[in-house]
């Protein structure tokens, strides 16, 4: 196919990726959708979940992504991620520790607030977990 | 006259200075590199997230009820003031032209007679303005932990603002940083941060009009606004951070090449009054020798 997508990930701390590709599956809050070049221009949020990557022949490179939004436009898509990271880098045993560091401090707080933010804080990892089994299995 | 022992300590301990001085423009300047690279990675996410959240607004424009974290909870009587400083001294003007630039504002509004509380990140801050308005502080943020900083330290505070802001604890938050321009100035700015300050005006998006929107405009807003507090309070605490280093740099420098002409005068001194000394000596032995 002559025609590319222009792809941009960019997280807070710096510019991931930016390079021309086939397609690109993004998961939106709505549902995963996929990008091909000459997309119509939209604005969607993202949910935890996996961003795929697709150029040329061969396995899609597969980014794992929380929180942020997409915007495509007539020069292509571009994808502001809170955290993102490849899947391959990923290390799932840091996240479980985590979470159980988690689940301990939430037993222990001792106020209605930073029990709430430690809660919201859990629920993150878990769905992040949640992604990387589905992934996985 | 000096006593010779007197300005050979005196020699060595400027010396001493000077060497810690210049170890320590050092690495400022090696950790300028780093912070600099650090704010200009963080840029292309802030600009974009400003385009987007521009052509956002300029859509929802004219209607009322928007997200509040937009359209201000429509009074201005409670003002938050964030005011960010380092964790570290010795860095030349820095922190006290930030806290000039807050203190010449939280004057301001408290003679308007609004109701000022402050927020400080960052310890030089905190303790200099505990001076004049202990009452009014009701958070500070340590940093001193962080080496460089990531949006993780960042996030946290963000969300601090927002769960106030929601609580009704303030109408408007202004966040006092430095701006990074080059190594010799730093200017403070001041940002407000709620309700966010989004230009409108961006002529640019015209063609925009055609986005589809998933969800909604207001539910991406929704989404958007308290992502983008966090994202700007991230940047400025970069920008912040460069500024630092650029001034502690300009300041140690300064620092060095005093501590260098003061060696010189000094040893200048000493060299004479060795000379007279000697001469001293001479002139008592000469004498004493004439006598006998």
């Amino acid at each position: 196919m002559a025609d590319k997508l222009h792809f941009e990930l960019v997280c807070p701390e710096k510019l991931l990726m930016s390079t021309d590709v086939d397609m690109v599956v993004v998961p939106g809050t709505e549902g995963d959708f996929g990008v091909l070049p000459q997309h119509a221009p939209v604005v969607s949020t993202l949910r935890t979940g996996i961003i795929e990557v697709h150029n040329g022949a061969g396995d899609a490179e597969k980014l794992l992504v929380v929180g942020g939004f997409a915007e495509v436009n007539p020069q292509g898509l571009t994808i502001l991620a809170e955290f993102a990271k490849p899947l391959s880098e990923v290390d799932k045993t840091s996240y479980e520790a985590e979470l159980k560091d988690l689940q301990e401090d939430v037993a222990d707080a001792k106020d209605e607030e930073s029990k709430a933010r430690l809660i919201k804080a859990r629920d993150n990892i878990i769905s992040i977990l949640e992604v990387l089994n589905r992934f996985a299995a | 006259m000096a006593n010779l022992k007197d300005l050979r300590n005196r020699i060595a301990s400027v010396t001493s200075t000077q060497k810690i001085t210049k170890a320590m423009k050092m690495v400022s300047a090696s950790k300028l590199k780093r912070a600099q690279d650090a704010a200009e990675a963080a840029r292309p996410y802030a600009e974009r997230m400003e385009s987007v959240l521009s052509s956002l607004a300029s859509s929802m424009k004219g209607q009322t009820g928007g997200p509040k974290l937009l359209a201000g909870s429509g009074a201005d009587q409670k003002q938050l003031v964030v005011v960010a400083t380092s964790e570290r001294g010795l860095c030349g003007g820095f922190n006290t032209n930030i806290i000039k630039a807050a203190k010449l504002k939280i004057n301001a509004l408290i003679r308007d007679g609004k109701d000022v509380t402050i927020i400080t990140i960052g310890k030089k801050g905190a303790g200099v303005l505990k001076r004049d308005y202990a009452d009014k502080m009701v958070e500070h943020f340590d940093l001193s932990h962080v080496k460089n900083l990531k949006f993780d330290d960042a996030s946290p505070i963000g969300y601090r603002l927002i769960e106030k802001f929601d609580a009704g604890d303030f109408d408007v938050c202004t966040l006092f940083f430095a701006k990074f321009i080059n190594v010799l100035t730093q200017v403070v700015t001041p940002l407000q941060l709620i309700p966010a300050s989004i230009n409108t005006q961006g002529g640019t998006d015209l063609g925009r009009a055609c986005y589809d929107y998933e969800p909604d405009e207001n539910e991406i807003l929704e989404d958007l606004l308290p992502r983008n507090v966090r994202v700007q309070l991230f940047r400025a605490l970069l920008e912040n951070a460069a500024s630092e280093q650029g001034s502690r740099m300009t300041a140690m420098d300064s620092a060095t090449r005093n501590a260098g002409e003061m060696i010189d005068s000094l040893r200048t001194t000493y060299n004479r009054t060795r000379q007279a000394v000697i001469t001293n000596e001479l002139i008592e032995i000469i004498s004493g020798a004439e006598a006998l």
